[in-house]
């Protein structure tokens, strides 16, 4: 029997981890995610599981330590945020090349330079490119949920990649909300037990893990590796389909919020959502056309399909919440323009960078972004294509 | 246990021919004889620090260890080998493994006094029931011959260059031994390859079976980086130890324990003399700086017999 509870997304996803009762977990605090390893350790300190917390000296080593435990064959899990995710990278790569299903609950935090605690994509998103599976969360339930489908994702055979469950920093790691948590046994029977292939303390034959890979053969483990995260899309699908089955939570790609008929869309990440259904319900009932597109699973990049619901409509912002420094936009930008690329007809794309640094995005700025889209679509007329909204400045501004 | 060397090179090798570590290289030495440490039946896992060894013993798709061995970066092999070592913690407390496991990480000096430092301090102070061993070859040999912390005073790195102002490195070398030693971990032991290769054995052998962390430093010269002919490997190392440049000790449970006291110590220009990174040193005009490596040496020697039970 599932039950509802108030709890912290930090709090919801220590409370999955406890149930699921990982071989072990690597553990080194930092802002926003520090209470994540802090409850676990309550846990390890009551007895309420049995997993090895090993408390490391940074988040490198943490990354190394379950780069370690999931080479020896069992499942190693870590939380950070911002520079700690940072610290990781190299790590992050060597993980997704090594195939090593590790989870790593990422409480999304700007990046240092300068140092900020608040809230922003910067961290994960400068981490898109090193293989692993990336999938956010818009509240505490859907934090705790993903966190529940995490390994059964990472772990299918045709994938086994890393896996990255995101949250919003303070936003949802912090606040507390009402959460429907399942019960622990039927977890543990979701979850499943973790049985690799191969792996080093297997009995029956030793394995080599992290060659020296020149370059006759490190294309190949390359595009290996691309295609485990193409597979990644079939084994989101098939792990929330059972999810939906087992808990009735229905979860995909990305949550189409009334589309239907929109004329004017946003795609975003994360917590922001919550505030953008807020706005498209008042516009609606103003007699606007306006709808939403929640992304949750930005690695894989699910391109067709974001295309196809996008391909009704008239004029869309993207809104990034990490700036990327391209010069010409952010990074959920970059894909999604380019998956719209093929379409037929094309929706009028800006993209709008915003919530830098934990900068609020409340219910009236997405009124005007969609107010803003609503112009484009009547004119036909684009205006700049690469805004930063909510930000101090001497010139004009668009939004 | 009486060591006897032609019993235990009939052992089935774990760590095979067909690497490609060049002739004269201790590092294949060493590797050999860590792993002939390990009693037979047990398993063990090695943890490789990126270096000459890891990137000549692990070219996809051979590998010349015989045991399961991980490499994942140049700064973490102490962290890594943490991991496996927490795996199998849990793995052996679920009933998923039933197999006795050892945990090796080998690191070169750049990947255990430089890089690596950080993880090898972590994880020798949470305790980790494994063993580093660093094979100190005294520069960045797999990047072609750069100074690191453990290179002695004067000698020529490709980043310490001889030149008109200079003569070689400056800075004398980290003792990392006895910084580990500071960790009060449970055994640290300085050794290097001698003879019938018994110190090395015993100390590789004693802190496998020492339970928790244990750390062994071991001089392991490098024909590239310190120019010498391949057949001059055994002689520089006893060199090495006659000079006391590279005493053999032992610190068990913080008692200090001097492994071998030169009968007539020897003059540090005999290990020096040698090599061709400190030819500029017997250079007319350059005896100050055999005069300032001797009076270094002295000074360590000195402490450490003071030290020493």
């Amino acid at each position: 029997m599932s039950r509802r509870d108030r709890l912290s997304g930090n709090e919801a996803v220590a409370y999955a981890m406890r149930q699921i009762n990982p071989d072990v977990f690597a553990a080194f605090p930092i802002t926003p995610s520090t209470e994540i390893p802090q409850y676990f350790a309550q846990y390890v300190a009551d007895g309420q599981v049995d997993t090895e917390f090993v408390t490391v000296e940074s988040e490198h080593s943490s990354m190394s330590t379950c780069i370690g435990a999931e080479a020896a064959g069992v499942r190693a899990v870590t939380a950070t945020s911002s520079c700690g995710l940072a610290y990781m990278y190299e790590m992050l790569y060597v993980a997704a090349s090594a195939r090593l299903p590790i989870t790593l609950a990422c409480v999304n935090r700007a990046l240092t330079g300068p140092i900020n605690i608040n809230n922003d994509h910067s961290d994960s998103m400068g981490a898109r490119d090193a293989g692993w599976i990336q999938i956010y969360s818009e509240n505490n339930q859907e934090a705790y949920d993903n966190y529940l489908q995490a390994m059964r994702i990472a772990e299918t055979p045709d994938v086994r990649l890393p896996i990255m469950i995101c949250q919003d920093g303070f936003i949802t790691s912090h606040a507390v909300e009402n959460i429907e948590l399942e019960d622990d046994q039927a977890v543990k029977a979701f979850v499943g037990e973790y049985e690799p292939e191969n792996y080093l303390l297997k009995h029956e034959n030793p394995l080599a893990v992290g060659p020296y890979d020149t370059s006759p053969y490190y294309m190949e483990h390359k595009v290996q590796q691309a295609q485990a995260m193409k597979n990644a899309k079939t084994a989101i699908l098939d792990v929330a389909a059972d999810f939906a089955r087992t808990f009735g939570r229905t979860y995909g790609f990305f949550e189409e919020y009334r589309m239907e008929d929109a004329e004017a869309a946003i795609v975003l990440i994360g917590s922001t959502a919550g505030t953008a259904k807020t706005c498209v319900d008042q516009m609606r009932a103003a007699g606007h056309k306006v709808g939403l597109i929640k992304l949750r699973v930005f690695r894989p990049f699910p391109a067709e399909e974001l295309a196809a619901a996008l391909s009704h409509v008239k004029a869309a912002a993207v809104m990034d919440k990490s700036e990327g420094f391209s010069g010409c936009g952010g990074p959920v930008f970059a894909d999604t323009r380019s998956a719209c690329y093929d379409l037929k007809e094309r929706p009028r794309l800006i993209n709008i960078v915003y919530g830098l640094g934990g900068r609020d995005c409340a219910v009236e700025d997405l009124e005007r972004v969609y107010q803003y889209l609503l112009r484009i679509a009547r004119t036909g007329e684009e205006g700049p294509v690469y805004l930063h909204m909510g930000q101090r400045s001497l010139d004009k501004e668009v939004l | 246990m009486a060591y006897n060397h032609k019993i235990e090179l009939n052992k089935p090798e774990r760590f095979v021919g067909g690497h490609r570590l060049c002739a004269g290289c201790g590092a294949g030495i060493v590797s050999r004889a860590i792993m002939r440490a390990l009693d037979e039946g047990d398993r063990a896992v090695i943890c490789n620090a990126t270096s000459c060894l890891e990137v000549s013993s692990f070219i996809y798709p051979y590998t010349a260890w015989e045991d399961s061995y991980i490499h994942s970066a140049f700064e973490n092999a102490a962290a890594t080998c943490g991991g496996v070592e927490a795996a199998y913690r849990a793995a052996k407390r679920r009933g998923k493994v039933k197999d006795h496991f050892k945990f090796l990480t080998i690191g070169g000096d750049g990947g255990t006094y430089d890089i690596g430092f950080q993880s090898l301090s972590g994880a020798m102070e949470r305790g980790h029931d494994m063993v580093y061993f660093c094979y100190d070859n005294e520069a960045y040999m797999n990047t072609g011959i750069q100074r690191s912390s453990a290179t002695p005073r004067f000698a020529n790195a490709t980043t310490t260059p001889c030149g008109t102002q200079s003569e070689g490195k400056k800075q004398n070398k980290k003792d990392l031994t006895e910084i580990l030693a500071a960790h009060h971990i449970p055994y640290v032991a300085q050794t290097t390859m001698l003879g019938n290769l018994k110190d090395l054995h015993k100390k590789a052998h004693k802190a496998i079976y020492t339970e928790g962390p244990a750390f062994v430093n071991i001089l392991s010269p490098c024909p590239r980086g310190w120019q010498y002919a391949p057949e001059n490997l055994p002689q520089i190392c006893r060199m090495a130890v006659e000079t006391c440049v590279w005493p053999l000790y032992e610190v068990i449970d913080g008692r200090w324990y001097l492994s071998y006291e030169p009968k007539k110590k020897l003059p540090v220009e005999e290990f020096m003399r040698l090599q061709g990174r400190f030819k500029h040193c017997f250079k007319p005009g350059n005896e100050w700086t055999i005069e300032e490596a001797q009076a270094y040496v002295d000074e360590n020697w000195e402490r450490l017999l003071e030290k020493c039970h």
